[in-house]
């Protein structure tokens, strides 16, 4: 099973690799993917650099096109794939159906991965990208039970990537609104869910409002370990409450620490790490626990069991410190 | 500029699901969504009722479209998909890939729904190939993206989600069955008791959303009554009112009528401008 890790740069990049990840996913500084923020990603140049240092050391590295072109932006997505090809990366990420299809055809050697945010949850979707693109891999949505994966997997004419760590998207990925009804961005079109500049936090007393686009999505107090605004970890009130609560989820992390055995079972290819957006330390911490507990799965996967002190280093870096195994879990749902 | 109403999102008892229908029967409506398109769980109406509700609605002369699920996690759902695909009656609705699968696999024509990823023309064309005869512009995006598409005119028609809350996504877990202290498999069909969805506002009082089960749907009301006539010389077919009651089916009627309405105070319009969703432009 391989460990799939997140490089925002080139120092989270050897940072990954130094650690243990068997490949990083990276992404193009523009709006061609979808964690399209100020001082991350790779210029062409750079992507070289990434390359280089990836194949030294025989792992893999993929690039992520897996934004929507816009009419008449077309070509720019075109081009990002044009140069992922000439990059000698392992596979692309893609979503849209249009690229998928640019891809195909002009570089059928160039294995296609199916991105999360085509939003591909069950057999008929997975069966019909295969056969029109001849997708290699698909990223499965965090919306599927742990049941409903190894269901999948059984039959998956493609191979199957899953979400292990990071933060938690509750809506079915690449169908999620929530942020450009807020903001007017998304990551569908502008790249980043719930953009930086759109985000501002008032203190008030004891309280620190977090508003986002003006729109007061928590208050919370001062002390109070919070995650990244996004809309659907706001705090809001319903026309029966009073008190206001976290209606849809609260700041947490996904973690899957626990799930490495019935995942190797089921016959996933590949755990990803989320956090393009966060630093190298970060990167390098998460990847060593994950790189840890593989390793410790593959020595003896009868007695593999998650340990206490990986669980403790990776609840620091979530968010609200705590983590879930999120839509995995039935009772979550 | 045609009208159309789009399918039920709530879940309404099964005597004001007919009566509703009875009334859109009498209505001047010409095209017709419908079908359960947010939970597999709300039996109440089944398949089949909705069969029977689309053969009174071609009775009295419209035309008919069954609309599907938005997010299909089980194996289980999909030979269920599959027939309603194959009815042989009624063009369908794909609001997940798995009907576009399905409806290319058996050669049916269909309509891609606003919860299929087209953001381009190419994208829109490659599901023309595949039997597209018709798509929903997806909510989040705007008049000017829209004339883009449309030129030069496609093979397909354009529709627009006109009037109505807007659907702006799906989960696995259900929000309202979460919110009555419920777990989705013992769910008691929480959300029957919520004809509208619940009502989400901001600790300010602020209408932010609306959850409907495992759907999250915008508070305001989307509003492009104002629009009309500009989507009409971009070359958009049809106007959809999503109805959340009874009050909608008069909404559809004035418009076909060719009565003009003022934006309500509380409706939204942004991604019409491509700023963001909930903002109400003048």
């Amino acid at each position: 099973m391989e460990l799939l890790c997140p490089a925002g740069n080139l120092a989270s990049l050897k940072a990954a690799l130094n650690a243990g990840a068997d490949a990083v996913y990276v992404g193009l500084k523009d709006d061609t993917n979808a964690r399209s923020f100020a001082g991350l990603n790779f210029t062409p140049q750079k992507l070289q650099e990434a390359a280089h240092l990836v194949n030294s050391c025989k792992r893999k590295f993929y690039l992520t096109i897996n934004t929507f072109p816009q009419p008449g932006q077309e070509k720019r997505w075109y081009q990002a794939i044009d140069l992922a090809a000439e990059s000698g990366a392992h596979g692309l990420i893609v979503a849209d159906i249009s690229l998928l299809d640019y891809a195909h055809q002009h570089y059928p050697e160039l294995p296609l991965h199916l991105s999360v945010q085509a939003s591909a949850t069950n057999l008929a979707a997975l069966s019909f990208y295969q056969q029109q693109f001849n997708i290699q891999r698909a990223v499965l949505p965090r919306v599927l039970s742990i049941k409903q994966v190894k269901d999948l997997a059984k039959t998956s004419p493609v191979d199957l990537e899953v979400f292990a760590f990071g933060s938690l998207c509750i809506m079915a990925e690449g169908r999620c609104q929530l942020s450009s009804y807020v903001t007017g961005e998304s990551p569908n079109s502008g790249g980043s869910c719930s953009p930086a500049r759109h985000v501002r936090w008032q203190e008030q007393g004891n309280s620190r409002l977090t508003r986002l686009n003006d729109v007061l999505i928590d208050c919370s107090g001062i002390n109070e370990q919070m995650g990244y605004p996004v809309v659907c970890k706001g705090r809001y009130l319903t026309e029966d409450t009073e008190a206001p609560q976290f209606l849809l989820e609260s700041p947490t992390s996904l973690s899957t620490l626990d799930l490495i055995p019935e995942l190797a079972a089921a016959g996933v290819v590949s755990l990803k790490i989320e956090g393009r957006q966060r630093s190298p330390a970060y990167v390098e911490q998460v990847t060593k626990v994950w790189r840890a507990a593989l390793d410790k799965y593959l020595a003896a996967p009868e007695r593999y069991q998650a340990q206490e002190n990986w669980q403790a280093a990776l609840a620091k870096v979530s968010e609200g410190q705590t983590t879930t195994l999120g839509a995995y879990e039935r009772s979550w749902q | 500029m045609k009208i159309s109403l789009g399918p039920l999102m709530y879940c309404w008892p099964k005597s004001d699901v007919y009566a509703f229908y009875e009334k859109v029967a009498d209505s001047n409506i010409p095209l017709v969504y419908l079908g359960e398109t947010v939970c597999t769980r709300r039996r109440q109406v089944k398949w089949s009722d909705y069969l029977a509700l689309a053969k009174l609605l071609q009775a009295s002369g419209k035309q008919v479209v069954l609309s599907t699920m938005a997010l299909i996690e089980n194996s289980s759902e999909l030979p269920e998909l599959r027939k309603q695909v194959a009815n042989g009656e009624f063009m369908v609705e794909a609001n997940d890939m798995a009907a576009v699968a399905i409806a290319q696999e058996l050669n049916q024509p269909f309509v891609c729904g606003p919860s299929i990823n087209n953001y381009n023309r190419a994208t829109l064309d490659k599901m023309a190939t595949w039997g597209m005869q018709r798509f929903v512009m997806p909510v989040d995006l705007s008049g000017e993206w829209l004339r883009q598409v449309l030129t030069p005119s496609p093979s397909y028609e354009a529709e627009v989600i006109g009037y109505g809350h807007l659907p702006l996504a799906h989960s696995a877990r259900c929000f309202t069955a979460r919110l009555k202290g419920l777990t989705k498999d013992g769910c008691d069909i929480a959300c029957a008791q919520y004809p509208r969805g619940i009502l989400a506002q901001t600790q300010e009082h602020q209408p932010l959303l609306r959850l409907n089960g495992i759907q999250t749907q915008s508070a305001s009301c989307c509003d492009l009554r104002q629009q009309l006539a500009q989507m009409e010389t971009m070359g958009v077919s049809w106007f959809r009112v999503s109805p959340y009651s009874q009050d909608c089916i008069s909404v559809a009627n004035a418009l076909i009528a060719g009565e003009t309405a003022p934006l309500t105070a509380d409706a939204c319009n942004g991604y019409w401008f491509n700023e963001a969703g909930m903002r109400r432009v003048v």
